[in-house]
């Protein structure tokens, strides 16, 4: 059996049962969920006492009062304030009215929300035998709340959710979700031992005593590029610690791929990735919000993945006894084991994300006509491209994608052609068809009457939200298209040559991709064999050869990495020619957008993706990994 | 005055063997009651040949022969506890091999010079093939599966019963002249493969067997120290100090059979040491005859500052360097009075909590355990036939008591039980002490009968291994110490990994696995775990065995457990050694072997 093709449970619509029952029956049902078998029954506020109470708090107060020389009294009362601001207070009754209004809004915004119910089934069996963490992808505000919503539905045990603090911003919507389960969290707290042990141990508490599954986003943010992000590592290092250290068994963590057909803030994100402020919330915001309950969404697709266990990941790679010679209560940062076990795994967990994301036609479509557009554009040409030509490439790339083991949710009983329609019906806001040639939907010309710069963040508009649909499927093909673009810029075509090249490539892109730390050489044999297995390349003892068909599978690969590597040589253009030594990393991005827009509009680019901030932010990063550019204090 | 008048008759008569033909049929029958042990006790299972556990034909459990208080009982709710705790059946029995065919055991390969300068000597040997497999074995699982199957690796080659301190001089000065291997064999209990004859030992190998060497040479009453040849047994030492109204006080779970010695060279633990302290703590003087000499302190004194004390070199020695012939041992008047107890807590949190206080307080009585669930309701399997209703009608009403109107859960709750010794207004007084502490912790006062019947179990659990191997079962127990913040997570862990591993390993029924709470200390506890399977479908039992062992003991270490608390190193556990005492602390145990004994003379290849 190829290793590629995996097997994957099948989906449930759950809207379909609420179109045809009642709704405020379903949000007043009976509600027993199957419990962690050592809980240890207690409440919300019970919780908040432990942690006031645990040795480790104890220890931490202490500390502090010997280093501010303030009372423990005022640090107990002041931890007791930081605690009531983070706790949530789960409450089934406000999970009850969010059943309620959600299912009115799913039912108008979505077509289904389809679940893998073996998943859940899994998830079930998990949460019984040990505490569970959810880790669910993120990319948008509504996924913890479906999260939920899912859970309710399927009578599975409600989580607790890590929430950045600001969503306590709205007062009331604040204390709503923190009555369906969210925990707030501020977003930096740097060195303040008060807060993280607070927070360290609130989370531990609820996860050793299986109050709850604890839910968190492994990427920290929501991803405005649809790419998956560099996993942050603090939550996960805090879940797996109880592990670690012997007070739990095992604990099982479930990675969760909640992919959208279109994602609700879609054109935001682009938006804010070009730097355009935000529309102010008024009354053409509420405006905004019913415009956006009477768009067409697609569907939803949500995949629980296998439960994995702390204790396998850990096994051989972990020396538990080094926590013998200090009491356990006593914080101390993690050992170079440790980090580096924590790290590797929360990579192999966002890969496990990814694996699950279902894409949709779209996606591939997307890409496509990304693809087209800047041929076209190179060519000036501005016609758009014929819709049976499109349908032809996309089932050549469905094929092709489905090989390198995507989940490809393509309905096969439909003509090809349309699929694609329907995809660009869809999306129609991105997409102009006209006369049977389907283009991006970026006006072009020199007629139209407004500003050539706002013009052009108009057009990026598009082409960024275009770009988040490709960026989707990126997983499936990264690693072919480092080969592909390796095999380009290598200096030969001896194998060695096209290894270093390809080396090189994926430790430059390693801010942009999800690769796991120190996988070179599988990413590198895994890319071979996708390659050779689809008849694109043949190795002989030494040296790497394309076939005849092959060039067009490299050729689409390599392009789809194109406007990343301008993102990347532009930002080092940028610090050559413009960067001095009093650049701030704070004024970095406008200098680098105000330069990228002067060559965009010089027709000097061919890529407007290079605007987006996160490919600027990713490149310094790998710039500053790499030793190229260095951080000055002061 | 001879203290071992028991034996000493017939000791006389084999003395003599090498000198009187004319005795010669009536020697052979003496030699074959003393020192071949294996007729009164098993020689492919545990314990006395008269005594074992069976099902009798209506399927009850019966406990035979008249040692114990269980003896002659029959057991009317083992069998569902056995059937419904293992999914065994009393018709499915993998009955042992019954007797030994001498044609197992490989011939002996004899030093010639060694044998005639023993034989000229006048120390008793003998190269019979029954005598040395008993003595090659200890009673870790896989040794005793492979007799039960008539199976026999290397086992000595010779086996000699020195009688005295000066005996043993000679056979030692003999094997190093001879260069052939020693091993120590004293009560032969070992869990840790220790007395494992190395296979690649090719040299001849000599069991000393210092079983002869068995009495108390004197009693000190002035200094309540008694001086005792190292031989002696734990119950025979007892019953003749008993005798002369002391005791040591000294009982680890195996004291019927084990060894002063093999105390002395494992680091052993009694029972309760509570009171009078573990064995490093009752031994006031040791005599050890190594390869370079003796060696013993010249005085009997109650502590000195003279460097690092050379009993920690000989206790926990293994066996590795020398023979332990003579101790003098810290005794005690004979206690006034006994009072068992047990205490029911709702759950096993509570109960090792409520240990804690009691270690805290440091008001432990001389013995305080704490079973789990699963080992509580073991424990109640072995309730012997009730002899009336009304005992019944009141045990009924106690577990109404304590499950419906206490709210106690029957699947949660768990015992602790007790042993209190001392003059009798004292006894009671800590009693009330210790029963207060419990109440705290919601613990419930159960009863003497609990408590007595909790003790039982440690006397008859080995047999009860010898039951469950006629039927399939097979199991062990190890120990281990921690601190206390460790023990919930230990316990929870390592039972929780056996479990996993038997799934793991293709064990095909839900395992036994069950701890307990075995000692207290200031600073941790020591707790023991039982752990057992149905291996009906496997097709290598004792291999899986020890892979979940291995596991388990590994689980022991990551939670910060250590690698034994008395059971000792001996082979099982030698791969842990050296993270358990760090590289520098290896090097000190060999360089010290490598002065004591250089020619590895005393060749167990134990601990290091």
């Amino acid at each position: 059996i190829d290793p590629m093709l995996k097997k994957r449970d099948d989906f449930e619509d759950i809207l379909e049962e609420r179109r045809n029952s009642s709704d405020l029956k379903y949000a007043l049902r009976c509600y027993t969920p199957v419990l962690y078998k050592g809980v240890t029954p207690c409440t919300s506020s019970m919780l908040k006492s432990m942690v006031l109470q645990s040795d480790q708090l104890h220890y931490v107060i202490n500390q502090v009062s010997k280093e501010t020389g303030k009372a423990t009294d005022d640090i107990k009362e002041e931890a007791s304030a930081i605690l009531e601001e983070m706790a949530q207070c789960l409450q089934l009754s406000t999970v009850r009215f969010f059943a309620f209004t959600l299912s009115k809004a799913f039912k108008t915004l979505f077509r289904s929300i389809c679940v893998n119910e073996d998943g859940i089934q899994r998830l079930q069996q998990a949460i019984q035998e040990h505490p569970v963490v959810l880790l669910p992808s993120h990319r948008s505000y509504m996924d913890f709340l479906l999260m939920s919503y899912i859970l309710y539905t399927y009578d599975v045990a409600l989580p607790v959710i890590a929430a950045g603090m600001d969503f306590m911003g709205m007062k009331f919507v604040g204390e709503m979700l923190r009555m369906s389960g969210a925990f707030f969290i501020r977003r930096s707290f740097g060195g303040d031992k008060l807060y993280w042990a607070l927070f360290s141990e609130y989370v531990k508490t609820m996860l050793k005593n299986g109050f709850a599954p604890v839910e968190f986003f492994l990427e920290g943010t929501r991803s405005r590029t649809s790419k998956s992000l560099t996993p942050k590592l603090g939550l996960l290092n805090i879940v797996m610690d109880p592990f670690l250290k012997g007070e739990v068994f095992d604990v099982n963590v479930v990675p969760v791929s909640i992919s959208y057909e279109r994602v609700l803030e879609e054109t935001l994100y682009a938006r804010e990735l070009l730097g355009i402020p935000k529309p102010k919330e008024s009354t053409s915001g509420l405006f905004k919000a019913r415009k956006i309950l009477s768009e067409d969404y697609g569907s939803i697709h949500v995949y629980f993945g296998q439960p994995v266990s702390v204790r396998s990941l850990a096994q051989g790679k972990v020396n538990r006894c080094q926590f013998n010679l200090v009491p356990r209560h006593i914080p101390r940062r993690p050992s170079e084991d440790i980090a580096s076990f924590v790290n590797d795994s929360a990579y192999r967990l966002v890969r496990a994300q990814e694996e699950n994301m279902v894409l949709k036609p779209w996606v591939l479509v997307a890409s496509l006509l990304l693809q087209y557009h800047h041929q076209n554009q190179a060519a000036g040409q501005k016609r758009g491209i014929a819709l049976g030509e499109l349908t032809a490439q996309a089932v050549w790339l469905r094929d092709l994608s489905r090989q390198y083991g995507a989940f490809l949710h393509w309905p096969d009983h439909i003509p090809p052609s349309e699929v694609v329609s329907s995809s660009l019906t869809l999306h129609r806001g991105l997409v102009r068809i006209c006369e049977d040639k389907v283009q991006l939907a970026v006006e072009q010309g020199p007629h139209s009457s407004v500003a050539p710069e706002e013009e052009l963040l108009s057009q990026a508009v598009i082409l960024l939200s275009c770009a988040s649909y490709r960026n989707q499927a990126l997983h499936v093909f990264v690693r072919p298209a480092l080969l592909a673009l390796a095999i380009h810029t290598a200096s030969s075509n001896q194998k060695q040559e096209v290894f270093n090249s390809f080396s090189f490539l994926r430790n430059m892109f390693s801010n942009e991709f999800i690769l796991c730390p120190g996988a070179t050489v599988q990413d590198f044999e895994e890319a071979c064999y996708l390659l050779v297995k689809t008849g694109a390349l043949q190795f002989t003892q030494q040296e790497v050869l394309v076939t005849e068909r092959g060039h067009r599978t490299l050729a689409f690969l390599s392009t789809m990495l194109d406007p990343f590597l301008q993102g990347y040589q532009v930002v080092c253009r940028f610090l050559c020619e413009e960067a001095t030594e009093t650049l701030t990393e704070k004024q970095f991005i406008p200098a680098v957008r105000k330069f990228i827009k002067k060559l965009l509009l010089a027709g000097r680019l061919r890529y407007m993706e290079v605007l987006s901030s996160d490919l600027q932010k990713n490149s310094l990063a790998a710039l500053l990994r790499l030793g190229a550019v260095r951080k000055m204090k002061g | 005055m001879n203290y071992g008048s028991s034996v000493s008759g017939e000791r006389l008569f084999a003395e003599c063997k090498y000198s009187t033909q004319a005795l010669h049929i009536i020697l052979n029958l003496c030699q074959y009651l003393f020192f071949h042990r294996q007729e009164i006790l098993k020689w492919n299972g545990w314990g006395y040949s008269d005594t074992r556990f069976l099902f009798n034909k209506k399927g009850q459990a019966e406990f035979t022969g008249k040692r114990y208080r269980l003896s002659g009982m029959i057991i009317p709710a083992l069998q569902n506890w056995f059937e419904g705790t293992f999914g065994a059946s009393v018709q499915h029995k993998s009955p042992a091999m019954p007797i030994l065919t001498s044609s197992a055991v490989q011939p002996p390969t004899l030093n010639e010079a060694f044998v005639d300068e023993l034989k000229s000597t006048g120390i008793p040997c003998s190269h019979d093939a029954e005598d040395r497999v008993f003595r090659g074995h200890g009673h870790c699982l896989h040794e005793v599966f492979a007799l039960r199957e008539g199976k026999v690796g290397r086992v000595p080659d010779i086996v000699v019963w020195p009688n005295c301190h000066n005996d043993v001089v000679k056979i030692v000065e003999l094997a190093c002249k001879h260069n052939v291997c020693l091993i120590p064999y004293g009560g032969g209990t070992s869990v840790s493969s220790a007395l494992e004859c190395p296979p690649e030992e090719t040299r001849c190998i000599v069991s000393l067997d210092t079983s002869q060497m068995n009495r108390i040479l004197w009693i000190d009453e002035k200094n309540l120290t008694a001086h005792v040849e190292a031989g002696i047994v734990g119950q025979e030492l007892e019953r003749l100090l008993n005798e002369s109204g002391y005791c040591t006080g000294h009982e680890p779970d195996s004291m019927e059979f084990s060894s002063l010695g093999g105390w002395v060279a494992t680091r052993a633990s009694g029972m309760k040491k509570n009171i009078y302290g573990n064995i490093e703590d009752l031994v006031v003087h040791v005599k050890m005859v190594t390869p370079q000499g003796v060696i013993e302190k010249g005085c009997q004194c109650p502590r000195m500052s003279t460097g690092p004390d050379i009993h920690h070199f000989i206790m926990g020695s293994e066996g590795t360097l020398g023979v332990v012939t003579e101790v003098t041992m810290k005794i005690r008047p004979m206690p006034e009075y006994q009072k068992y107890g047990s205490v029911v807590f709702p759950n096993f949190e509570q109960g090792v909590a409520c240990l804690r206080e009691v270690a805290k307080q440091r008001c432990a009585p001389a013995s305080i355990r704490l079973m789990d669930n699963e080992q509580f309701k073991f424990g109640h399997a072995l309730k012997p036939q009730v002899s009336s209703i009304f005992t019944s009608f009141l045990d009924g009403l106690k577990k109404f008591y304590i499950t419906k109107f206490k709210g106690f859960d029957p699947d949660r709750l768990c015992v602790a039980t007790l042993l209190f010794e001392g003059d009798r207004e004292k006894v009671l007084q800590h009693e009330k002490q210790v029963y207060d502490i419990a109440a705290k912790f919601g613990g419930l006062a159960a009863g003497e009968d609990n408590g007595q019947r909790g003790y039982m179990l440690t006397f008859v659990i080995a047999y009860l291994r010898d039951l469950g191997m006629d039927y399939y079962v097979i199991g062990e127990s190890f120990e281990t110490s921690v601190p206390w913040d460790r023990v919930l997570d230990i316990c929870r862990n390592v039972k929780a990994r056996i479990i996993q591993e038997c799934k793991d390993k293709g064990v095909q029924f839900s395992p036994l696995s069950t701890c307990r709470v075995t000692q207290t200390y200031d600073a941790g506890a020591c707790v023991y775990f039982y752990f057992a399977f149905n291996y009906r479908g496997l097709s290598d039992p004792v291999h899986v065995y020890e892979q979940v062992e291995h596991a388990a003991r590994e689980e022991i270490l990551a939670n910060g457990g250590s690698l034994s608390h008395h059971h000792g190193v001996g082979k099982l556990r030698k791969e842990w050694m050296r993270e358990t005492i760090s590289d520098v602390g290896m090097g000190m145990l060999k360089s010290v072997k490598n002065y004591v004994d250089p020619k590895n003379i005393f060749g167990n290849r134990n601990l290091i």
